[in-house]
């Protein structure tokens, strides 16, 4: 089966646990007003790669993994992908290697068989999903990204039924997502969920404005600035209650 | 076996059995430490003191350009200058290279000109009469080496394509085994010598002349070493008998061989161990406590990180500062499975709290998955804090090596006591790929009579088509190249060190090794990844030659992409294995003097800068002048799939092709890994 990857990354520690493997999925339907991979939005391009090539090249690094590491599949949205990704997984899970999925979980549609299904396929493969939920308010999340965080949320609910592990993401970005009140129902929600390892608290960068100015897009969030060491701890201590 | 005081507690075996074997005494009486760093002490008011004073000492130095003192009159030998304190009183572990602290000496057996510039570069100016004896009377290794050597390497030398050759100053690099001087006494050192002489007898060949006088020119070092330690109070003739003094004893066997050479790098082997089995012994009879025993590997330290050299500015350039290589490594595990991490390995970590961070002694840990895990969690505590431990990998050592090797300088890895090495520089195979294309001719230089481009090789055939190069006419000619570059590269060598033997010999380093040791020939490449980049591409894009109106190639287009090595991209990862295979094995097809043992290395770690200055545009599309990568790494910017595939490039260089040691260097800052927690 063939994927369309935007990179790939040895050696990362950002992305779940331990020394990490990630593949960069091409293709977003989402679109961040803070994202810092615009390259990775549009669909149908980035290198066409195997199943089978990636596994050999991931298989390379098991070594480095350790205990806690892995191959972590993140993106663009990868599970706009997710046959690929599901195949991926079970390719590399064979090897006895850790894996995880990071997601905005918008893939997800409660009300589709097919959807479920292929969801539940893939999370026989996943030991980890580090989900994003970038606005607990569906209003602010739709002006944030430009789609409703309904999906996100169900996922997330789903995901806990089915008991897997996951750790939740939120971006900070001042004025966007830094809002006390919803930080607080961010807080509560994430509270209905049991299987939550991790709250990830990533403060807002600057790194991706020189890819807008490759790209001729204009970025969004000109002149925010990234929030202060102080200011990120004060909204993990909201999150994690 | 006589009973010596000082060996009183300790476990016998062969090493007091009428041998020379350091070895043998560690692994009969070290004692491993498993445990975490809570027994370490904190510097005394003495270290504390003494350091406030050594930190005036640099500030000064730094005032006055760099150098604080230096003698431009008396000659350095062992014996050559009284005693030299900081603070008589508080200092635990004395001596100095002078009479005075940081004051640098004059070392005119590597060469007189080189003295008497360094000198000059810092306002000094050396004894007219002491440059008259060592031009008229005492010939040196730099007049030696020039006597002898041919237009051929004199040309290869100033064009730069062989760099960085120890022909005007000390080649450095030989660790004396500097814990015999405190195991054994220097009168049962000097008892073995003169059996060892005594052996070589018969029909008297070349070699066995050559060796009576050098084994002889060792005793009388030894004698002198004795005569160093009287000056300051110490008898050193029997073994020492508590950890002080045999730390002082060890400590005066390195003093003697800085006193006696300026060499490159004048590392100190192995010592924190063996060193521990004199503290345990102390603090299980109440001479010391754990204080006390700190106090001690302090005050040793301190010294350590006072060695000075006088050397040329455009030396410290190449070196980027003002090293002395005086490393020391630590830890590692046994041949029987036992780490060799004892309590003194911690104390010796723990300098660099107590005295804070410092680039020497250039403390190395010989990293073995097996460490225990307490030294191992200690070691990342103290690079954290320190950023000044450096890692290599004893696993990948050992089995060559055994488990009472060490390091000389920043990689190369000799058995202590047991072997030594040819230091050897480095030759530019980025100039050399250059060279196979233009058929010889510099690409920057030009003969000062004719104006011409410069014939540094003899006239090989050149690229003379415009097409896009052809990859295996490339490596025809690149082979051939190498070919001409690998034998005169190794003749050059040869008479490098035959003539440092003869005017420039390290009579107290050798005095303790053995004296039947094995010797490396130990050559060295720069510009692996540019090459690597190079050729590949050449071979997967489109390369064309653009050239001067002499002809000569002086810059590329690049048409299309290539793979580049540090991706862990077998298409180029390969080129630079193939490399690396085939210049060691044209080394090793020469004849290599006193039948060392031809090795290489892939270590440039800042010399890199000052090799790319001398080499033009590269077909890999870098700029001339630009630095080539240090060591073996990647090309600056081209790894572009992460920390792992990037190591996993270099990780692919075959060790037993490059023995002498292949480095990485590798910034890793705690904001890129992205954790804080």
């Amino acid at each position: 089966m063939i994927g369309n990857i935007h990179s790939v990354f040895s050696g990362g520690t950002v992305d779940g646990p331990g020394i990490r493997f990630v593949v960069f999925m091409q293709g977003c339907p989402l679109r961040c007003k803070y994202c810092h991979n615009p390259d990775s939005w549009e669909f149908g391009v980035g290198e066409e790669r195997s199943v089978k090539d990636l596994t050999q090249e991931i298989i390379k690094y098991k070594n480095y993994f350790g205990t806690q590491g892995g191959v972590t599949v993140s993106g663009g949205e990868p599970l706009v992908q997710i046959d690929f990704v599901t195949e991926l997984l079970k390719s590399v899970k064979s090897y006895g290697i850790n894996t995880a999925v990071d997601t905005s979980g918008f893939t997800f549609n409660e009300n589709s068989e097919e959807s479920v299904k292929k969801h539940e396929e893939l999370s026989k493969y996943v030991d980890l999903y580090l989900l994003d939920i970038k606005h607990i308010d569906d209003n602010k999340h739709k002006e944030l990204t430009g789609v409703s965080n309904k999906n996100t949320l169900n996922f997330a609910k789903w995901l806990d039924k089915l008991g897997k592990k996951m750790w939740i993401r939120h971006v900070v970005v001042d004025g966007y997502t830094d809002d006390n009140e919803q930080l607080l129902k961010l807080s509560a929600f994430i509270k209905t969920l049991n299987n939550v390892e991790k709250i990830e608290v990533l403060p807002y960068h600057t790194m991706g404005t020189v890819k807008y100015q490759k790209m001729g897009i204009k970025y969004a969030l000109e002149g925010v600035n990234p929030p202060s060491k102080e200011r990120i701890i004060e909204v993990k201590n909201i999150l994690k209650g | 076996m006589k009973n010596y005081k000082g060996w009183e507690g300790f476990i016998p075996g062969k090493w007091s059995n009428d041998e020379v074997n350091v070895r043998d005494f560690i692994q009969r009486n070290y004692t491993v430490y498993e445990g975490d760093s809570s027994f370490l002490a904190p510097a005394t008011e003495a270290t504390k003191e003494l350091w406030k004073n050594v930190m005036a000492l640099y500030e000064e130095e730094r005032a006055n350009g760099g150098v604080l003192d230096a003698d431009t009159k008396v000659v350095s030998t062992l014996t050559s200058h009284g005693p030299g304190y900081i603070n008589k009183d508080l200092e635990k572990i004395v001596g100095f290279q002078t009479d005075k602290p940081l004051k640098r000496s004059l070392q005119p057996f590597g060469g007189i000109k080189m003295a008497a510039e360094a000198l000059s570069m810092y306002g000094y100016e050396i004894d007219p009469e002491v440059k008259e004896i060592f031009t008229k009377y005492r010939k040196t290794h730099n007049d030696g080496v020039f006597d002898a050597y041919t237009p051929e390497m004199r040309l290869a030398r100033s064009s730069h394509i062989l760099t960085g050759l120890p022909d005007t100053y000390g080649r450095g690099r030989i660790v004396g085994d500097y814990r015999r001087v405190a195991l054994y006494g220097v009168d049962y050192l000097i008892r073995k010598k003169e059996e060892d002489k005594a052996i070589i007898s018969g029909e008297m060949t070349p070699d066995k002349i050559r060796n009576r006088e050098e084994i002889s020119e060792q005793i009388k070092a030894l004698k002198q070493l004795k005569l160093m330690a009287n000056s300051y109070g110490f008898d050193i003739s029997e073994p020492a008998t508590t950890a002080q003094e045999a730390i002082q004893a060890l400590y005066f066997g390195y003093l003697g061989a800085i006193k006696d050479q300026n060499g490159a790098a004048m590392s100190l082997g192995r010592t924190s161990t063996f060193l521990d089995i004199y503290i345990e012994r102390d603090l299980k009879n109440g001479v010391i406590n754990e204080v006390e025993a700190q106090e001690l590997i302090d005050h040793f330290i301190m010294k350590c990180r006072m060695v000075k050299f006088m050397r040329i500015q455009s030396y410290n350039e190449l070196f980027s500062g003002d090293p002395t290589w005086v490393t020391e490594v630590i830890g590692g595990m046994g041949v029987d499975g036992r780490p060799l991490v004892t309590k003194n390995s911690f104390r010796v970590l723990h300098t660099l709290i107590n005295l804070g961070p410092a680039p020497e002694p250039n403390l190395t840990v010989l990293w073995s998955k097996n460490l225990p895990l307490n030294f191992k969690r200690f070691c990342a505590e103290i690079s954290i804090k320190t950023s000044s431990i450096q890692y290599e990998s004893d696993d990948l050592m050992r089995p060559e090596m055994g488990d009472d090797y060490c390091i000389a300088c920043c990689v190369s890895c000799m058995r202590v006591g047991k072997d030594m090495q040819f230091f050897g520089a480095r030759a530019n195979l980025a100039k050399c790929l250059l060279y196979a294309i233009n058929g010889g001719k510099d690409e920057l230089l030009k003969d000062k009579v004719t104006n011409k481009p410069l014939q540094v090789s003899p006239k090989y055939e050149a690229i003379l088509s415009n097409d896009a190069l052809d990859f295996n006419e490339v490596m025809d000619k690149y082979n051939q190249m190498m070919d001409w570059l690998a034998g005169l590269y190794v003749n050059v060598l040869n008479l490098i060190h035959y003539m440092h033997d003869k005017y420039a010999y390290e009579a107290i380093e050798m005095a303790l090794h053995d004296s039947e040791v094995r010797r490396f020939f130990a050559t060295g490449i720069a510009g692996l990844s540019c090459v690597a980049d190079s050729l590949s591409a050449i071979k997967y894009a489109k390369v064309y030659p653009i050239r001067n109106e002499d002809g000569i190639v002086v810059d590329f287009r690049i048409e299309g992409d290539f793979p580049k090595y540090g991706n862990n991209d077998d298409r180029v990862d390969e080129l630079a294995v193939n490399l690396v295979k085939s210049f060691m094995n044209k080394i090793r097809s020469h004849y290599t003097y006193r039948e060392s043992v031809p090795t290489m290395s892939i270590l440039t770690i800042t010399s890199n800068v000052v090799y790319g200055q001398k080499t033009g545009n590269t077909p890999d599309g870098r700029r001339a002048g630009m630095p080539l990568a240090p060591g073996a790494n990647p090309m600056h910017g081209r790894d572009t799939h992460g920390a792992l595939a990037s190591l996993e490039s270099v990780a692919k260089i075959p060790y037993e092709y490059s023995r002498d040691g292949i480095s990485n260097t590798f910034s890793i800052t705690p904001s890129s890994l992205g954790k804080d927690d």
